[in-house]
């Protein structure tokens, strides 16, 4: 048991394990929970080892981080992770995650969610929580629809991809999700594919450590649904049609790196600038128009 | 790469090995760790696990490099490396140009 600052305590136990092997990350893993329910090539889990093995390099504290995770396939990631985490409803985790971050600042609060839920149910608390630059990590998995719930088009499916709701392929314009976190104010904005697995660490790492609004897309294979409809094999398919076809190009112009049906993926880090948080810059404005009267919140205290 | 003979350094040469460790039962077979291996040390077992799925087999133990990529790609957190004695490179392995290149 060690005792934050704040004054709670935290219960960290390391569970008996399933087998006799003890993996590396399981300190950080809920490994009663296992094996979790990801189909076989599905991507999700290889990010989760890249978000553990970014959060390990970022020399973070395990009690000093949350996980706020919503509803899709990659809303289970915080039913996993050994932290404190939270699994909240269908499009509100930057919600949940804004709260919590303003509720106590010394937490690194990192959302770990699916393209359905980010952008589409809950695009509008991901472009506002991006414009206060609240101090978030978001990590976005997308997997270009609704992968949970049958496979249905969403906001992020590439025109003429087959969804079951687009059987003859879908007509819609997709989000291109760089250049929506760019302009709506991110400080940090990184795209990856599952493959490029120890650039996306890097970059969680950069991210979990930037202070404000840190945007990675990953662009992750979804075999049960995505691939299947599509032809398109399984998600180790996937990842070579990704080996072949991303480009990486750090700091390349967000507006053209779209992402259309099959085609070359542009990854890399595209935005790496300085902004005063919301915390910040609501301090600092206070005390520039209260002077003395204005105290600071510093944080939960303990009764 | 191969040479036409024996680096006089080679006795200074370490490569650094790993000890590769399955959780067999853990595994969903999606081949990521076989296919990505730079050294191809793993290979589609035959057999299955507990659950029905094909897992890897190790079939060249002495060529991991404890390079770990095998560990951070796995999403079933089914395979892991732990750090082992670097090993010399043999000369004659040297000679024809295996053990230090892929397989």
């Amino acid at each position: 048991m060690s005792k934050t600052t704040t004054g709670f305590t935290n219960k960290l136990e390391i569970p008996t394990p399933r087998e006799k092997l003890h993996h590396p990350m399981d300190r950080y893993l809920r490994t009663e929970r296992f094996p979790h329910i990801w189909c076989a090539t599905c991507g999700i889990g290889t990010i989760l080892t890249a978000f553990i093995s970014g959060l390990e390099k970022s020399g973070l504290e395990q009690e000093k981080v949350a996980v706020v995770s919503g509803i899709g396939c990659s809303g289970r990631a915080a039913g996993y992770l050994r932290l404190d985490s939270f699994h909240t409803t269908h499009g509100r985790a930057i919600p949940f995650a804004t709260g919590l971050s303003l509720g106590n600042p010394e937490l690194k609060v990192v959302v770990i969610s699916g393209d359905g839920d980010l952008v589409a149910i809950g695009g509008n608390h991901l472009i506002h929580a991006a414009r206060r630059n609240i101090d978030l990590t978001i990590i976005c998995i997308n997997n270009f629809n609704y992968a949970m719930t049958g496979g249905q088009a969403g906001p992020t499916t590439p025109i003429e991809a087959n969804a079951s709701t687009a059987p003859y392929g879908c007509y819609e314009f997709p989000f291109n999700l760089p250049f929506l976190a760019e302009s709506s104010g991110a400080v940090y904005v990184a795209r990856w594919t599952a493959l490029h697995i120890r650039r996306l660490a890097k970059s969680i790492t950069e991210a979990l450590l930037k202070p404000g609004f840190s945007f990675i897309e990953v662009i992750c294979p979804c075999s049960t649904l995505y691939a299947r409809r599509n032809r398109l094999g399984t998600g180790l398919d996937l990842m070579k049609f990704y080996h072949d076809n991303a480009l990486i190009k750090h700091g390349a112009d967000t507006r053209e790196i779209d992402i259309r049906y099959q085609d070359q993926i542009v990854v890399g880090k595209f935005v790496d600038k300085d902004k005063p948080t919301f915390l910040q810059k609501r301090d600092k404005f206070l005390r520039e128009k209260l002077g003395e009267k204005f105290i600071p919140y510093k944080g939960p205290q303990p009764i | 790469m191969t040479y036409w003979r024996v680096p006089l350094d080679l006795d200074q040469v370490e490569i650094p090995h790993g000890n590769i460790q399955i959780i067999v039962n853990q595994c969903k077979g999606c081949g990521f760790c076989v296919e990505y291996c730079p050294k191809s040390v793993l290979a589609m077992s035959t057999d299955f696990n507990r659950k029905g799925y094909h897992y890897p087999n190790i079939v060249k133990r002495n060529l991991c490099v404890n390079c770990n990529l095998c560990e951070i790609i796995c999403p079933e957190f089914a395979i892991f490396v732990t750090d082992d004695k670097p090993r010399h490179p043999d000369p004659e392995e040297v000679l024809k140009g295996g053990g230090n290149h892929e397989g």
